[in-house]
């Protein structure tokens, strides 16, 4: 803009300035605008509100044994079914890349279902597969092996929805790994299992990474389908986003945004530490800045 | 290492890549595969290296069949056209890699290791440039690098796969006689890919032309310029004039006219193709055996003149080139009608294509039946 006002005293100056992808300002200012509306702003309040507490009180809604089970459980369950779906998820995106096989299409397909399945409906399916009396559930209940309505259940859930993640993220990445370079460290004399640890590996990890961030995110936050299988028993079962929806119903919107504001802060952290990470590796393939 | 093919098949699908090879490499020798894409050369050197698996035949390494072999065990080095760098590793990990991969019992120490990679990077001349990346080096650089690594393991046979494709024309140049260099440094049997003849020609002891999955004449460079086994080599090794000819013993007749010109061995009678370069034909003196060509027209590109004539009987379309200060250059005017003479040129039965696709096996079989050569004074 300063560069249009100037234009007709200095008209050599406003070329230097001008760009095949004008509008920076413009774009800019708009991206800035809508992030606050429809990110930072909503953040904003539920920190605003939970500040209607003061330390002592937030510490207080935190602290008590079942709001510390529930942040306990959402948090784990979630860093275990990310887990999970990373491994599986890789493994998922490998046969996609490296194998042709029949109905590959169809399969590569299903893979997505989680994303549009409304969460309620996979919450419904997955607790009467899993029920004592469901078609998986019956053959594990003697086992003592219990999935609905224990914790168990939430990670069954959370895995569910959270595999696509995974599986979207890593797939480009193979198919672009260049199939020379495994071949190169096969002449080189290493064995199929090097060549995946220490060749395929690290060229996936950011992607990696990605996936698992973004699968964690997404269990963090998963509401519809975990309180079905959960069987939501305080203490034991209930996860975080739930006890939310309870103390708003008890009209305890402190309380509701307390809760809120410890799971933002929790998640804002991991996915900072996890962010560093990719960074780190990024970092390692002398990528430059 | 001495290296033995023995009738190598391989095909993809119903494409044979590699129509029964048989080659010898002899231990220590700098050897091109030289054809164009499609011709079978980098299946070859793929199936050589244990990269690829030939539906039939052998790979003699000193003696030792290799084709049961995997690549892990046939410690070849491979070079690739792009490189194929490990991208998270330093440049000296990059090196050491085919050390650390080593079996504990086998792999030296760390310090060791280091040294050793240090060292393959001084022979590449990148010593001090260790820490970096790969994506912080020049084609050029990264080439080299790739062959540190592969020499790092002390290969049996060097195998490089087009390693000047992905650079341009002064690297790729430079590179070329660097390479040269470092070979008769090291002595590494040495077996590289190329489409490039000049790259053949200019690096190698040793050419061997391929085409459609068969080898069609191996030789020195030199004996692979001069003495081209099948028209596809004569062609594939530069630019060619076909004229049409009659030979009767030793004599040659170009365009029906008698001329002193003689083959160096004998034919039957009969209708030829004579091979000309277009740097073999020159202006005749008055009284010397000749043909008669008039000037299309004359196109200067710099040092050499290129020039566009027509066989006057055969109605044949001729191209000449020369020095642009030769003494023949005033004479090319277009429009006017000149003398032509051949300095050298290849005989081959008439009618013979130059693309394989249409040759019997027969030919393939027996190239030097079929193939002459003359040379005139």
């Amino acid at each position: 803009m300063t560069a249009l006002s100037a234009a007709p005293d200095l008209p050599v100056k406003s070329l230097k300035h001008r760009s095949v992808m004008p509008g920076f300002g413009l774009s800019l200012g708009f991206t800035v605008f809508y992030l606050c509306l429809i990110v930072l702003i909503p953040l904003a309040g539920v920190f605003l509100k939970t500040a209607d507490l003061g330390w002592g009180g937030i510490w207080h809604v935190v602290s008590s044994p079942r709001v510390d089970a529930a942040l306990r459980l959402s948090f784990g369950a979630a860093a275990i079914a990310a887990t999970l779906n990373a491994i599986f998820g890789l493994l998922v995106a490998w046969v996609f890349v490296r194998y042709d096989f029949f109905g590959k299409k169809l399969l590569d397909a299903t893979i997505d279902l989680p994303f549009a399945l409304p969460t309620a409906v996979a919450g419904i399916a997955l607790t009467a597969l899993y029920s004592g009396n469901g078609w998986v559930g019956q053959y594990l209940e003697p086992l003592g092996i219990k999935v609905a309505f224990t914790p168990l259940g939430v990670i069954v859930a959370m895995t569910f929805i959270g595999l696509p993640f995974v599986v979207r993220t890593v797939q480009p990445v193979l198919e672009e790994a260049e199939k020379e370079l495994e071949e190169a460290a096969a002449s080189l004399g290493a064995t199929r299992w090097q060549t995946i640890m220490r060749v395929i590996l690290p060229a996936i990890l950011p992607a990696l990474l990605t996936g698992y961030a973004l699968s964690f995110a997404r269990a963090v936050g998963e509401y519809g389908s975990v309180i079905f299988i959960a069987g939501n028993l305080p203490m034991k079962s209930e996860i975080a986003p739930l006890l939310i929806i309870i103390k708003l119903e008890e009209f305890d919107y402190a309380g509701a945004t307390a809760v809120a504001a410890t799971m933002l802060v929790i998640s804002f952290l991991m996915l900072l530490v996890i962010n560093l990470l990719q960074g780190w590796s990024r970092s390692r393939s002398g990528a430059k800045k | 290492m001495d290296i033995q093919i023995r009738n190598i098949h391989k095909g993809f699908g119903s494409f044979p890549a590699l129509a029964g090879v048989d080659l010898d490499i002899h231990s220590g020798e700098l050897i091109a595969l030289l054809g164009p894409s499609g011709s079978g050369k980098t299946t070859l050197l793929r199936t050589i290296a244990g990269l690829e698996y030939p539906d039939a035949g052998q790979i003699l390494f000193g003696g030792e069949d290799t084709v049961a072999l995997p690549v892990q065990q046939r410690r070849v080095g491979f070079v690739f056209q792009h490189y194929a760098l490990f991208r998270h590793m330093t440049i000296l990990e990059n090196v050491a890699f085919g050390l650390r991969v080593r079996p504990r019992s086998e792999r030296p120490s760390d310090s060791a290791i280091k040294k050793k990679a240090a060292e393959l990077l001084d022979l590449v001349q990148l010593g001090g440039l260790e820490k970096r990346y790969p994506s912080q080096l020049s084609g050029g650089q990264r080439q080299r690098v790739a062959l540190a690594r592969a020499l790092a393991i002390e290969p049996r046979v060097l195998l490089l796969d087009e390693p000047f494709g992905a650079l341009d024309a002064k690297v790729r140049k430079d590179l070329r006689r660097w390479l040269r260099e470092l070979h008769d440094k090291t002595g590494y049997t040495t077996v590289f890919v190329t489409h490039d003849q000049e790259e053949a020609l200019e690096l190698a002891d040793r050419v061997v032309v391929m085409s459609r999955g068969r080898i069609e004449q191996v030789g020195s460079t030199d004996e692979v310029y001069e003495n081209p086994a099948t028209p596809f080599v004569f062609d594939f090794m530069g630019n060619t004039n076909i004229l049409p000819g009659n030979v009767r013993g030793k004599e040659v007749f170009v365009q029906g006219t008698p001329s002193s010109i003689a083959s160096t061995t004998l034919h039957e009678p009969g209708p030829v193709d004579i091979y000309v370069r277009p740097i073999d034909l020159r202006v005749a003196d008055p009284g010397i055996p000749s043909f008669e060509a008039e000037i299309l027209s004359t196109q200067r590109t710099g040092p050499v003149v290129r020039c566009e004539a027509r066989a006057i009987e055969s109605g044949v379309t001729l191209e000449i080139e020369l020095p642009h200060l030769h003494f023949d250059v005033p004479l090319l005017k277009p429009s006017a009608r000149v003398q032509l003479r051949l300095t050298n040129f290849s005989v081959f039965p008439k009618g013979t294509p130059i693309t394989r696709q249409a040759l019997p096996d027969v030919v393939s079989n027996a190239p030097a039946e079929y193939r002459e050569r003359g040379r005139a004074g």
